[in-house]
């Protein structure tokens, strides 16, 4: 059992807790360092996803999960960011310059957002979000001048400075490199007074005006650095997905990011990667899971003689088959992570830690909660 | 000229005069409780006097600055502090954060700066945790430092609320019936606590109170108030004999 | 109609109710499969598709939704969408993705003061007035109807007072679960059935239930007949496409200046 012994202030600063978890992490970044070394083109690619929902997890995860801000139209800053950087990509303007302009014109849009925010809560932001990414939609197809509308736009692998980043290994540690320094980032906002500003606005609005928090600059701040992170990852998923059309930043994508972020884990960052790799990676497993159940299953049943088997993997092969599945399962899902681990799967992760770090004393009430009842969320 | 002023003070909630024409002053460095019966008014003056809801009439004078207009984020800076009657901590967050968060009034470091953490925002960091540190030994808060709040028990979370407005640095404190909801032995450490803040920390206290031993062991002063009207300004003793002020709380 | 759906559980639960356009999906699905599978009488398929949904409804307060109670807002919200999803891709393997249609007994048209109705209409026009009326009349003239004001406000405090929570909760989902069914049932002639149906008009509702104020019969409807005209207007004026996000702007717009819709209140916590 491994006590943390605090001999300093520092160390509640520090990025890292001790050097214990320093080392993890340094072991862990080997690894993801080393891995597109060994892994195959396909698996690389799909990394690349990963990381790329990352970012936008992050940005989601510090509008919702540290400041307490609904958004239900995520989706259209991604448009704005990988828009405006195809655009100014076409346009001639060098890669680094076009990422930082799509980034501060993403964040302009999430501030004229989040200035009507100002004046709204929970459930009327959420819904004012949607209705503005519908709105924006809607420009996505009707500008054609910018985005050629329906007819989609074509982007280019990235090059900057000369250096062609057109491989699915040169891509993937571009976009490593980019998902660290958005932590990275993050992280220090969070340890500093604005992050503890942003959590105080999610818990108590009275009691943080009291304590000299300025509501509206804080939520705006906060609609921006969301926004600016998710233009960063518009410009990589531009990149990315190689043809720009409107009907891909839909509201379905907006809800696939509050789905990442609930079952990372809300309110940490942690769970933003962690809900990242689920969400990108679904889609494939099930795409695996819709051949390999009925085959699995049809060789258990030659095995075992139980012939039931082999048909129900049939069966599920068949339903996995079937138009919208996809987003049923993703439903599923979601509705089980909220009933059954709140927490995340980050919760879940660090529940399973403190079994081992506590273990055998480990009680099972360690987590337990208190009946809660239903106060009005109204009168807030 | 009083540290604190409040003239002439009024609000109206449509057709309800909530408080009406109250006018009180308090002396620096003293201890100034207001009394009265549940829905006398009492915490909707603090909200008035924290800027939470605005006047319908009157002014509010505070160290030679009037602050009737001051937006409510501004009231911590000048020096300003409250506790709610109702918790109103921070649940998700840990004490310390609760505490550090208090300082946020005397932040100077920008989103820039932050951003990158630059040393001088780790020493910033390091001087506000400080500060915070002096009102953990202050009100013996050590052991629960991260702990998150929903875990805490009330008595922890009366103690905790104050000590997050101790944090910002205030000159003068306003304290929303820190009393109720303890038992006897915590309200006699919160009736020491309440002495130390004026006597050692030479802070002004103005206290909403209904529990009268408390009151009458730690007040200078004392105001009384029914529907949202003044009934009587004095000393505890002499307050607490005034004819309306007995009629007020006993009836008849 | 769905506007009132939304509002209903609102008031009562505090929560927004996602799925509500894909209970609506249901609703009219279930009374397709009455009608065209199994040959029933359109109005006894109403009564069948209402019914079942409501008690799906119920069922659903009583063995998802009771778990959540006390997690805030957000996560509920997000169960109810996640939930939508998991209906869509049942109705989608239950019935099949395409386009099917709804055989009614409301062929005809009728002409009033030069405007030409059809009884499709006047059916969904009548079905809304019918429905708000005796809703509004229940939720402020009834017993029941002012338990659940009271339960919303404050759960704990109607445990005290004897309410029986949980009833009621599952009672306000049924209801609501059935308006939504009836809405579908009377809107599938006109938009016709598909898995998708629900999600188009819960946006609009939802438009709707913001315009008249969340926690308001009498807005839901009013939000809804603006949101109609507002739809037909833009399709008329403005260019092609505005017709979509009219009602979207519309929304914006009115959140911005008076969130609280028409009829709605705010509230102000109190400390």
């Amino acid at each position: 059992m491994r006590f943390l012994f605090k001999t300093s202030y520092e160390q509640d600063i520090r990025l890292f807790r001790d050097q214990v978890d320093a080392s993890w992490y340094g072991l862990l970044a080997i690894v993801v360092l080393a891995l597109p070394l060994v892994m195959s083109e396909y698996y690389v690619g799909e990394s690349t996803w990963v990381f790329i929902y990352a970012i936008c997890g992050v940005s989601l995860m510090v509008l919702v999960g540290y400041t307490g801000l609904v958004s239900l139209g995520h989706a259209a800053f991604l448009g704005i960011g990988a828009y405006a950087h195809a655009f100014f990509l076409t346009h001639g303007i060098p890669w680094i310059p076009s990422v930082v302009l799509a980034v501060l014109i993403t964040t302009a849009s999430g501030i004229v957002v989040g200035l009507p925010a100002l004046r709204m809560t929970g459930i009327y932001l959420a819904i004012a979000t949607l209705a503005f990414s519908v709105i924006i939609q809607e420009v996505f197809s009707r500008w054609e001048s910018v985005t050629h509308g329906f007819a989609g736009m074509p982007v280019e692998k990235p090059v900057i400075f000369g250096v062609a980043f057109d491989d699915e290994r040169s891509f993937y540690y571009l976009c490593l490199f980019f998902l660290v320094l958005t932590l990275w980032l993050t992280r220090n906002l969070l340890r500093a007074p604005t992050g503890r500003a942003w959590i105080a606005i999610r818990d108590s609005e009275i009691a943080a005006q009291s304590m000299g928090v300025n509501l509206a600059v804080y939520k705006s701040m906060a609609f921006a650095y969301s926004a600016a992170l998710m233009g960063l990852a518009g410009a990589l998923f531009a990149h990315k997905i190689a043809y720009l059309a409107p009907d891909i930043f839909t509201i379905l994508l907006s809800i696939q990011f509050l789905l990442l972020v609930i079952v990372g884990g809300l309110g940490s960052l942690h769970g933003a990667v962690f809900g990242a790799i689920f969400v990108a990676l679904l889609p494939p497993i099930i795409a695996i899971l819709r051949d390999s159940i009925p085959a699995s299953m049809a060789d258990a049943a030659q095995a075992t003689g139980i012939a039931p088997l082999g048909v129900l993997g049939e069966a599920v092969g068949n339903f996995l088959k079937k138009p919208g599945v996809e987003a049923g399962i993703f439903g599923l899902i979601l509705v089980l992570v909220i009933l059954l681990e709140p927490l995340g799967m980050y919760g879940r992760w660090v529940k399973i830690r403190i079994f081992f770090s506590t273990f055998p004393m480990y009680k099972a009430a360690t987590f337990r909660r208190q009946k809660a009842y239903m106060r009005s969320e109204r009168l807030r | 000229m009083s540290f604190f002023q409040a003239d002439n003070l009024a609000i109206h909630f449509g057709g309800i005069k909530a408080v009406d024409g109250v006018s009180f002053d308090v002396n620096k460095g003293e201890v100034f409780t207001i009394i009265g019966p549940n829905g006398a008014g009492k915490t909707t003056i603090f909200n008035l006097v924290s800027r939470i809801y605005e006047p319908t009439a009157g002014r509010l004078t505070f160290d030679g600055v009037d602050i009737t207009n001051v937006p409510p984020h501004r009231v911590a800076a000048l020096g300003i502090a409250r506790t709610f009657q109702n918790i109103e901590l921070f649940e998700h967050a840990t004490l310390l954060q609760n505490l550090l968060l208090a300082r946020h009034a005397h932040k100077k470091s920008d989103f820039f700066s932050e951003l990158l953490f630059l040393p001088s925002v780790r020493r910033m960091e390091l001087e506000h945790r400080e500060a915070v540190e002096k009102a953990i030994d202050f009100l013996d808060l050590q052991q629960y430092r991260d702990s998150m709040i929903v875990n805490l028990p009330y008595g922890v979370r009366k103690v905790t609320e104050l000590a997050r407005a101790l944090c910002t640095d205030p000159k003068l404190l306003l304290l929303d019936e820190p009393s109720s909801g303890l038992n006897v032995e915590e309200t006699e450490d919160m009736a020491f606590w309440i002495e130390d803040i004026r006597n050692l920390l030479g802070i002004t206290v103005l206290m909403v109170e209904h529990d009268m031993s408390l009151v009458s062991a730690v007040s200078d002063r004392v105001l009384a108030l029914n529907y949202g009207r003044p009934l009587a300004l004095g000393t505890p003793a002499e307050v607490q004999a005034h004819p309306e002020v007995v009629r007020a709380y006993l009836g008849g | 109609m769905v506007a009132l759906g939304f509002v209903l559980i609102y008031k009562a639960t505090e929560l927004v109710n996602f799925a509500q356009g894909d209970l609506l999906m249901l609703g009219a699905f279930v009374a397709y499969m009455a009608v065209v599978w199994w040959g029933l009488d359109y109005w006894l398929a109403f009564l069948i598709s209402v019914v079942t949904i409501a008690v799906f409804g119920a069922l659903l307060d009583a063995l998802v939704l009771r778990q959540v109670i006390g997690q805030p807002q957000f996560a509920v919200v997000m169960l109810t969408i996640g939930l939508g999803a998991m209906f869509r891709t049942f109705a989608s393997v239950t019935w099949g993705s395409e386009i099917y249609t709804l055989p009614t007994p409301f062929g005809g048209v009728t002409t009033i003061g030069g405007v030409t109705l059809s009884h499709q209409y006047l059916s969904i026009i009548a079905g809304t007035l019918v429905l708000c009326g005796a809703l509004y009349a229940f939720f402020n003239h009834t017993r029941i109807g002012v338990a659940m004001q009271a339960t919303s406000q404050n759960q704990l405090a109607a445990y005290y007072m004897g309410i029986p929570v949980k009833l009621i909760f599952s009672l306000i989902w049924a209801i609501s679960a059935g308006v939504a069914a009836a809405a579908g049932i009377l809107l599938a002639p006109v938009t016709l059935i598909d898995i998708n149906m629900g999600l188009a008009v819960a946006l609009k509702a939802f438009a709707a239930a913001v315009l008249g104020g969340f926690g308001s019969i009498p807005g839901a409807l009013a939000g809804g007949i603006i949101i109609g005209l507002i739809e037909l207007y833009a399709g008329a004026t403005l260019p092609e496409g505005f017709k979509d996000t009219a009602p979207y702007i519309v929304l914006l717009l009115m959140l911005i200046v008076r969130p609280q819709g028409l009829f709605g209140a705010l509230a102000r916590k109190k400390v």
